[in-house]
């Protein structure tokens, strides 16, 4: 029998993804870039609720541009293209997450000194796409009010690794009978801290809150204090 | 299955790893992997089988150490375990707090590996067949 020699090897398994998330952060910071990785299960409302934000920063003469991933079509491309702003579509053909290679390949020709604001819609998930550092600055996980107020418990890894929670479709919280004092403890429970926005594309309910909770995550990046999404560094209280 | 794409990434640094020692053969690479991580053990393993097929890493197995969730409790100064994912406060105080210092990894700890010997008896080249 031969005993085996062991290599240390002591290193993240996702090493390759977060150095380059890691470089792309400092990018961003250089120019001034706020970029926001916005993740949820599908239907919850991303797109919406982004194109409603996009709409605002392009009214406002904001420099604001998007990515979304999607398995398969561009629908959403378009969709979020409807608010004037430069959108581009990742197909990643069936893989469930975006990766920090996937986002820069389809940034590389923009530039970043012409922008304010990069959104990333990532595929609807919530779990795949928790492990993958896209270089953001600002993690938020969306929920509707049409999924269940314990969606937090039942995906604590996602929620933990957030700095912001977006409840969607609050204007159809009644019919769904949604209980809103439980799914805020639920946030509370796995993100002691969470900033939480109620919010509805349709009424407008949360916009002017979810735009000045951006300028002010804006306003607090210099390149000397990198922020990592989850971290308590961006806990806002 | 994310699993999949982290079996990729795995296996690329086991294979770098493996390269610079010489010839040799991996028996085992050794995972610390977090509470918080989202990796579904099985789904991993399945995965990592999958990979590997037809690579020199066929037939190596994974240990997986769980790693759980440690948060820093303010009011007790002090680390502390926590039994579950879903309610982030202090077993002992009841103080919430989002100050995690352990469970998120996603780590490789090491790989053991043999020497290949142009000697090797059939009996220890079936061994290696088995080992999974």
């Amino acid at each position: 029998m031969i005993e085996p020699r062991i290599l240390e090897v002591r290193t993240k398994i996702l090493k390759k993804n977060d150095e380059l998330a890691r470089e792309m952060r400092t990018e961003f910071l250089e120019a001034g870039v706020l970029v926001v990785n916005l993740v949820s299960s599908p239907g919850t409302g991303k797109t919406t609720f982004l194109r409603e934000t996009l709409r605002h920063f392009v009214n406002h003469g904001i420099g604001v541009a998007a990515v979304v991933g999607d398995l398969e079509t561009d629908n959403d491309a378009r969709r979020l293209a409807e608010s004037g702003a430069p959108v581009r579509q990742i197909m990643t053909h069936g893989m469930c997450h975006l990766e920090a290679d996937m986002v820069r390949s389809h940034i590389e020709d923009w530039d970043l000194n012409t922008l304010e604001y990069l959104f990333i819609e990532n595929i609807g998930n919530l779990v795949c796409p928790t492990s993958w550092d896209l270089g953001e600055s600002v993690r938020a996980a969306l929920l509707s009010v049409t999924e269940g107020e314990d969606k937090p418990l039942k995906y604590p890894g996602l929620f933990n690794t957030s700095d912001v929670a977006i409840i969607t479709k609050c204007d159809l919280a009644d019919v769904c009978e949604f209980n809103r004092a439980e799914a805020l403890n639920n946030i509370q429970s796995v993100r002691p801290g969470m900033k939480v926005i109620e919010s509805s594309a349709k009424t407008g309910l949360g916009l002017t809150e979810w735009i000045n909770y951006l300028k002010t995550m804006r306003a607090q990046l210099t390149p000397a204090t990198p922020v990592t999404p989850g971290s308590p560094a961006t806990a806002l209280t | 299955m994310h699993e999949l794409s982290i079996a990729n990434n795995l296996v690329s640094i086991a294979l770098e790893h493996a390269e610079q020692s010489g010839d040799v053969r991996v028996k085992q690479i050794n995972l610390r992997i977090g509470a918080l991580s989202c990796v579904h053990r099985d789904a991993l393993m399945f995965s990592f089988d999958l990979v590997t097929a037809d690579t020199p890493l066929a037939g190596a197995k994974l240990h997986i150490t769980d790693v759980p969730i440690v948060i820093y409790c303010p009011k007790c100064a002090s680390l502390r375990d926590l039994p579950g994912v879903q309610i982030f406060r202090c077993p002992v105080c009841q103080t919430p707090s989002a100050d995690i210092r352990q469970g998120r990894e996603l780590d490789i700890e090491s790989i053991e590996v043999v020497e290949q010997s142009p000697f090797m008896s059939p009996l220890v080249t079936s061994e290696k067949g088995t080992s999974l």
